[in-house]
């Protein structure tokens, strides 16, 4: 069964009297442990097709259904929950909280999630962990490298154990080295059993995928299997 | 349930953070509240002391006696109709004392101001207050030392009075009064009695503590002619009940005795306390709705400032709130997020507003006894929690329907 299903979607913003399409006519779907690339040129709608993946945003037109729930009948507090429950978004700034340390962020959502005190610090932590930064937990993101900010990024979305890791360009701003770690840390993730969908401008990136998805000017160009993917050079562990 | 204190929890450290982090800011945007919560508590403060006062003061006037006057205590008569009217004399007192039959007890009363000595010490500007021996009856007066004096005494115009209690502490710094002479104005007389401390009354000469007792033959006999000064008879009802009876009857003695024909206006007054309650309730209403309206404009004034800080934080916030959102906050977790931490802040502004009232009380207490009430302190918690929702709700409100994007896009 298919986690998403997306049906003739569009996005239309309107800025003073024009109209600008995002996306126009999406049709798509994922099922469960996938490991999905998007690619498209800037502006062809990649991150709007995220953020509507990842209940952020609704579409003007057509149909979201995740796991076979009607995305557009949802009230606000449902796609909360959602977002916090099934739901890792990596964003492409990082967007981590600047005057909070790396494990209150990663705590964050855990607490939106109403899981308590010990435990909540004990998963934090870990999932610190996982990522490579457990020294680090008292560090603030002004006080992080790039990476090690994508890091703590990355553990925030998995610290609640989400069905769907959602991630926007996440080695858009880093070295091929350390995307090249990242990139190990997401084939693990899909190794787990996860869904992972990732938006990149790089084709080596998207090699690491086994499905690619192509957009351009909001629509999808092509979407086919990849046949020899790239596995990570290096190697991870997640518990 | 559980959820809920925990995003509480959560909402409240978050609310902690912003305020210390704003420090000054914060401080300064509390100046409405600060000054709204000070006077809410300085004011019911000042005016329980008043009421005190005001009580103690009245009760030593007692609900039951009447005083029959030239003057009336809160007329509507012109001053100068009241002025032509004739004095009381003692003549008529003696009159009005046979006719009486429902009171407990008639005493006239004249006073003047003397200087009173005794050896090294005198005291200036005594409330000197002559008048009979049943004048202790229309009083519950309590004695330090001594009695009042007797009924041959005061017949007699003897040299003897009772001193107040401040006066005896003034003239007599190491007690025993009682059996020493005193000059009055220079003349000399005996001292029977020393009466115990009554308690402070707003209106200074009121004070029996302030006032030298003697017989009223005296007063006629060397300090003012009875033409000058009118008498003021206090009589005493048997009880609270009986006031308007004895009110009935004195007004009905006091006109045969002047001879008033039907239709005649009083030329005199009887005046009881219950005219002084209802003056006094008056202004202290007016005191009371001028302190709420300070207290109310400021506390506006205060939440607007607030409003304003808090639209501001939320502008500056906005990216934070689109993480939050992004990650699971729910509307209602934001909501309460910016309103925990206006009404922190309210809190902050109505603490130090109290300590200032408490400290100004203080000061204020050198005149007026009185102590800050613990229900003020209630009253200050409720009041600046309540500015701090009401300013806090709007912002919130804004912060807490963001779109999540729209958010996270915001630089
Ligand atoms: N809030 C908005 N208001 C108006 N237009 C918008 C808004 N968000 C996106 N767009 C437009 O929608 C189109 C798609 O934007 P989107 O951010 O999805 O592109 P993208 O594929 O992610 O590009 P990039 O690779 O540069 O991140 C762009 O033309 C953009 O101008
Ligand atoms: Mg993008």
């Amino acid at each position: 069964m298919n986690i998403i299903n997306i049906e003739h979607i569009a996005k239309i913003y309107s800025v003073g009297n024009q109209e600008v399409q995002a996306l126009r006519d999406v049709s798509l779907q994922i099922n469960k442990n996938e490991y999905v690339a998007i690619m498209g040129p800037s502006g062809s709608g990649k991150s709007t097709l995220m953020n509507m993946l990842g209940c952020l945003d609704t579409p003007t037109h057509g149909k979201y259904e995740f796991k076979g729930q009607s995305v557009s009948e949802m009230s606000d507090n449902e796609l909360a929950i959602i977002r916090n429950k099934e739901i890792g978004f990596v964003f492409q700034t990082f967007n981590l909280l600047a005057r909070s340390d790396a494990l209150h962020n990663v705590e964050l959502p855990l607490i939106y999630a109403g899981i308590t005190g010990h435990e909540r610090k004990e998963r934090a932590r870990k999932a610190l962990e996982e990522v490579g930064l457990g020294d680090r937990s008292h560090h603030k993101p002004n006080e992080l490298s790039g990476g090690q900010r994508q890091r703590v990024a990355i553990a925030r979305a998995l610290v609640t154990r989400p069905a769907i890791i959602l991630a926007d360009e996440p080695t858009g701003n880093l070295d091929s080295k350390t995307g090249e770690e990242i990139m190990a840390l997401f084939n693990e993730i899909h190794e787990m059993g996860n869904t992972v969908i990732l938006v990149t401008h790089e084709e080596y990136i998207a090699q690491h995928a086994k499905r690619v998805i192509r957009i351009k000017d909001g629509l999808i160009e092509s979407d086919e299997e990849i046949e020899n993917r790239t596995l990570p050079k290096v190697k991870v562990n997640l518990t | 349930m559980k959820v809920l204190i925990y995003e509480l929890k959560e909402a409240f450290l978050i609310a902690l953070r912003a305020v210390r982090a704003n420090k000054v800011r914060t401080i300064l945007t509390t100046l409405g509240i600060v000054i709204g919560v000070a006077s809410v508590v300085l004011m019911s403060t000042a005016i329980k002391g008043i009421d005190n006062s005001f009580e103690q003061g009245i009760s030593s006037m007692g609900a039951d006696v009447l005083y029959l006057d030239k003057w009336e205590w809160f007329s509507n008569t012109e001053w100068w109709k009241i002025r032509k009217r004739p004095n009381i004399s003692m003549a008529e007192v003696e009159q009005f004392q046979q006719l009486s039959k429902l009171s407990a007890a008639v005493a006239p009363t004249l006073w003047s101001m003397e200087t009173v000595k005794y050896q090294e010490n005198s005291i200036e500007n005594v409330f000197l207050c002559g008048t009979t021996a049943e004048y202790l009856e229309t009083k519950n007066f309590t004695f330090e030392n001594g009695r009042f004096f007797n009924e041959i005494e005061s017949r007699g115009s003897r040299y003897v009075c009772v001193l107040g209690f401040e006066i005896a502490e003034g003239l007599f710094p190491r007690g025993n009064a009682v059996g020493k002479t005193v000059k009055i104005s220079g003349l000399d007389f005996r001292v029977v009695g020393v009466l115990a401390k009554q308690g402070s009354f707003m209106l200074g000469s009121f004070n029996p503590d302030k006032r030298v007792f003697l017989p009223i033959g005296c007063i006629f006999k060397h300090y003012i002619n009875s033409n000058v000064r009118s008498i003021t008879i206090e009589i005493k009802a048997p009880n609270t009940g009986m006031v308007a009876d004895v009110k009935e009857e004195s007004i009905g003695i006091m006109r045969k005795i002047r001879g008033l024909k039907v239709g005649e206006d009083n030329n005199f007054s009887v005046n009881q306390q219950e005219g002084l309650q209802q003056n006094y309730n008056q202004t202290v209403g007016v005191i009371q709705i001028a302190g709420y309206l300070i207290t109310g404009l400021s506390l506006f004034v205060g939440a607007i400032g607030i409003m304003n800080i808090m639209f501001v934080s939320v502008r500056e916030r906005t990216k934070e709130i689109g993480i939050r959102k992004a990650i699971g906050a729910k509307r209602r977790t934001i909501l309460s997020q910016f309103i925990l931490e206006s009404s922190m802040i309210c809190l902050i502004g109505g603490f130090i507003g109290f300590i200032i009232a408490v400290l100004l009380s203080m000061l204020v207490n050198q005149w007026l006894p009185t102590s800050v009430q613990y229900d003020s302190v209630v009253v200050a918690i409720v009041i600046s929690l309540l500015t701090g929702v009401f300013a806090g709700l709007a912002p919130a409100y804004q912060a807490a329907k963001l779109d999540p994007v729209e958010a996270l896009r915001y630089e």
